[in-house]
């Protein structure tokens, strides 16, 4: 779903309204009217009445607050009591645990009809009855002049739909379910959907596809805006996806994010040089001991589906830590006092920052954006502040499909290695994976395969707000700045 | 030779985050009868955000015209729309 529609736009309006009480010392004390201002004037009624968009608001609310509306139909507690328990976290971080970084709003879930397949006013009653005719389950049968489908016997192959000559038969989708490459998400016997976290990958597709905005992630900018309104010393670790997120260049978001409060600012495309060198030295050795095929691990959303979907090519991906991961420890080694915030596309790099440690806050893309209309920060208007170094334009390039894959073959080159022959899966589906699951046996013709959740890579991330044709432009123009 | 409609999105980042990003990529978005017929700039903060009778963002000017609540709809409808006032009417026909 494109990302120009009102659940996208109600859950930044969330944001920037909660991050605006936070940096003006009011969390605690604005939070409850929130959902009330929300749908004053203007508010287009969504469900049965405004009383019941603002109990789904008061949800919505909670997890900006980080908290967890999984299973309710109403905010527990007031929202004060969820607001000064982000501002407990914001001065005491304790460690983080994985797990229920994105949940359902059970609530706000439509319980869509399970997926089917529906005969429509269109159908002719034809001579030909190809839906009959080819129906494996006998499901079909014509009556009053139109075909209808029994649905205990339909198995939705679709195959009726495929051979109807009127395109009379329409599938019903559950839009999550659709999207979700891995199963992860299924209806209750309540009919509301749930997430499976041993099958989740946090890849964010059913976030981003929910027509009722039903998917939430827990966020944490509430808790950084505290804590940068405290004065914490924080700087900021920007995916190459992220560096083309704003309008005016990365120099302009390095003024942004200090006016922010963030004291310092560093490419994670630095650490994806680190990345690269790495995995073409991990690849080469692979190669000369006949190992096979290199799968890449950049992508989060990748590697927990290796791990959970097909453990069987867990073995060919590579072990070289993400970019992420060296950016961080570069930012450990040289200001160690600092925080490190993680700003992404993704909701999978909160998992993995978790679990590395090397990172005290992930916030996305969108998240960021938030911030700065809460700050009242004009990107676009600020003075460039130039970089301290800024990272080599195949780094840069780690942020579209294809990326990585050419920034390997180019650490080749220029060692004097003949090409690896590359291939690149751009994005995960169920149809990917399975073609990528007969690899196991059959392993393709390729010496490093480029893996990325998203369809065009980073850059089409489930959390970013610049439109990602305009993105991937603005990345080549930044590779080619840096040759 | 047609005078083209020029159609200014804010980019200022309170529009820009609240969908104004998307409309960037109008061009691209275009129906084939208004191709070609607008000049489409990113603006920097249009300051319309400051005046709450002028509406929500995000905001686009089609010509001189304010649009509130943009959406690449809302803008195609007013760039037709003004093609069929400077006497491209054929373009609003070609619409339906």
């Amino acid at each position: 779903m494109n990302h120009n529609n009102n659940a996208a736009r109600i859950r930044r309006e969330l944001l920037i309204r909660t991050a605006k009480l936070a940096f003006e010392g009011r969390l605690v004390e604005g939070i409850e009217r929130l959902p009330y201002e929300m749908t004053a004037e203007g508010w287009e009624t969504i469900r049965c009445c405004r009383h019941h968009d603002r109990a789904i608001l008061r949800l919505r609310t909670m997890a900006v607050l980080g908290a967890d509306p999984e299973g309710l139909d109403d905010a527990a507690l007031p929202l004060a009591e969820y607001a000064r328990e982000t501002e407990r976290r914001a001065q005491d971080p304790a460690p983080r645990i994985e797990g229920g970084e994105l949940v359902v709003i059970s609530e706000a879930c439509n319980a869509c009809v399970k997926t089917r397949y529906l005969v429509t006013e269109a159908c002719q009653g034809c001579l030909a009855r190809p839906c009959k005719m080819n129906c494996p389950k006998g499901a079909i049968r014509v009556e009053g002049g139109r075909a209808h489908i029994d649905p205990a016997r339909c198995v939705n192959c679709g195959l009726c739909m495929k051979n109807c000559p009127y395109t009379a038969i329409v599938k019903l989708p559950v839009p999550c379910e659709e999207a979700c490459p891995v199963g992860a998400i299924a209806k209750g016997a309540d009919g509301v959907e749930r997430i499976d976290p041993a099958k989740c990958i946090l890849c964010g597709k059913c976030l981003r596809e929910c027509p009722f905005g039903a998917v939430a992630e827990r966020s944490e900018a509430i808790e950084l805006a505290l804590e940068l309104r405290a004065g914490k010393r924080a700087v900021a670790l920007v995916a190459p996806a992220v560096a083309v997120q704003f309008p005016g260049g990365l120099e302009r978001l390095a003024a942004a994010l200090h006016a922010l409060g963030f004291a310092d600012m560093l490419e994670v495309a630095e650490g994806a040089e680190e990345t690269t060198r790495h995995e073409a030295a991990e690849l080469a050795a692979r190669l000369t001991g006949g190992e096979g095929f290199l799968l890449t691990s950049c992508c989060p959303a990748w590697t927990n589906a290796a791990r959970k979907r097909l453990p069987a090519l867990a073995p060919c991906v590579s072990e070289t830590p993400s970019p992420m991961v060296y950016a961080a420890q570069r930012a450990a080694a040289t200001q160690p006092e600092a925080m490190r915030v993680f700003i992404g596309p993704c909701v999978a790099k909160r998992a993995e920052a978790k679990r590395t440690r090397l990172v005290d806050r992930v916030i996305t893309a969108e998240e960021l954006g938030a911030l700065f209309v809460a700050a009242g920060i004009d990107v676009g208007a600020l003075d460039p502040e130039p970089l301290a170094r800024g990272a080599g334009g195949t780094a840069r390039g780690f942020a579209v499909s294809g990326g990585v894959g050419a920034a390997v073959a180019a650490e080749f080159a220029a060692k004097g290695k003949p090409a690896p022959r590359l291939y690149a899966v751009n994005g995960l589906t169920r149809q990917t994976l399975a073609t990528m699951e007969a690899w196991a046996a059959c392993p393709p013709e390729a010496d490093l395969v480029e893996v990325m959740s998203c369809e065009g890579g980073c850059v089409a991330g489930p959390c970013t707000i610049a439109n990602p044709r305009l993105a991937k432009i603005e990345i080549e123009r930044m590779r080619e700045d840096r040759g | 030779m047609i005078q083209k409609i020029r159609v200014a999105i804010c980019t200022g980042t309170a529009c820009y985050v609240r969908g104004g990003a998307e409309l960037l990529d109008l061009e691209s978005r275009l129906p084939a009868e208004l191709t070609g017929l607008i000049e489409l700039e990113g603006a920097s903060c249009l300051e319309l955000c400051r005046d709450r009778a002028k509406g929500q963002p995000p905001f686009a000017l089609v010509g001189e015209k304010v649009i509130a609540a943009a959406t690449i709809e809302t803008l195609i409808d007013a760039i037709a729309a003004a093609c069929g006032a400077c006497g491209g009417a054929d373009s609003q026909e070609a619409r339906r």
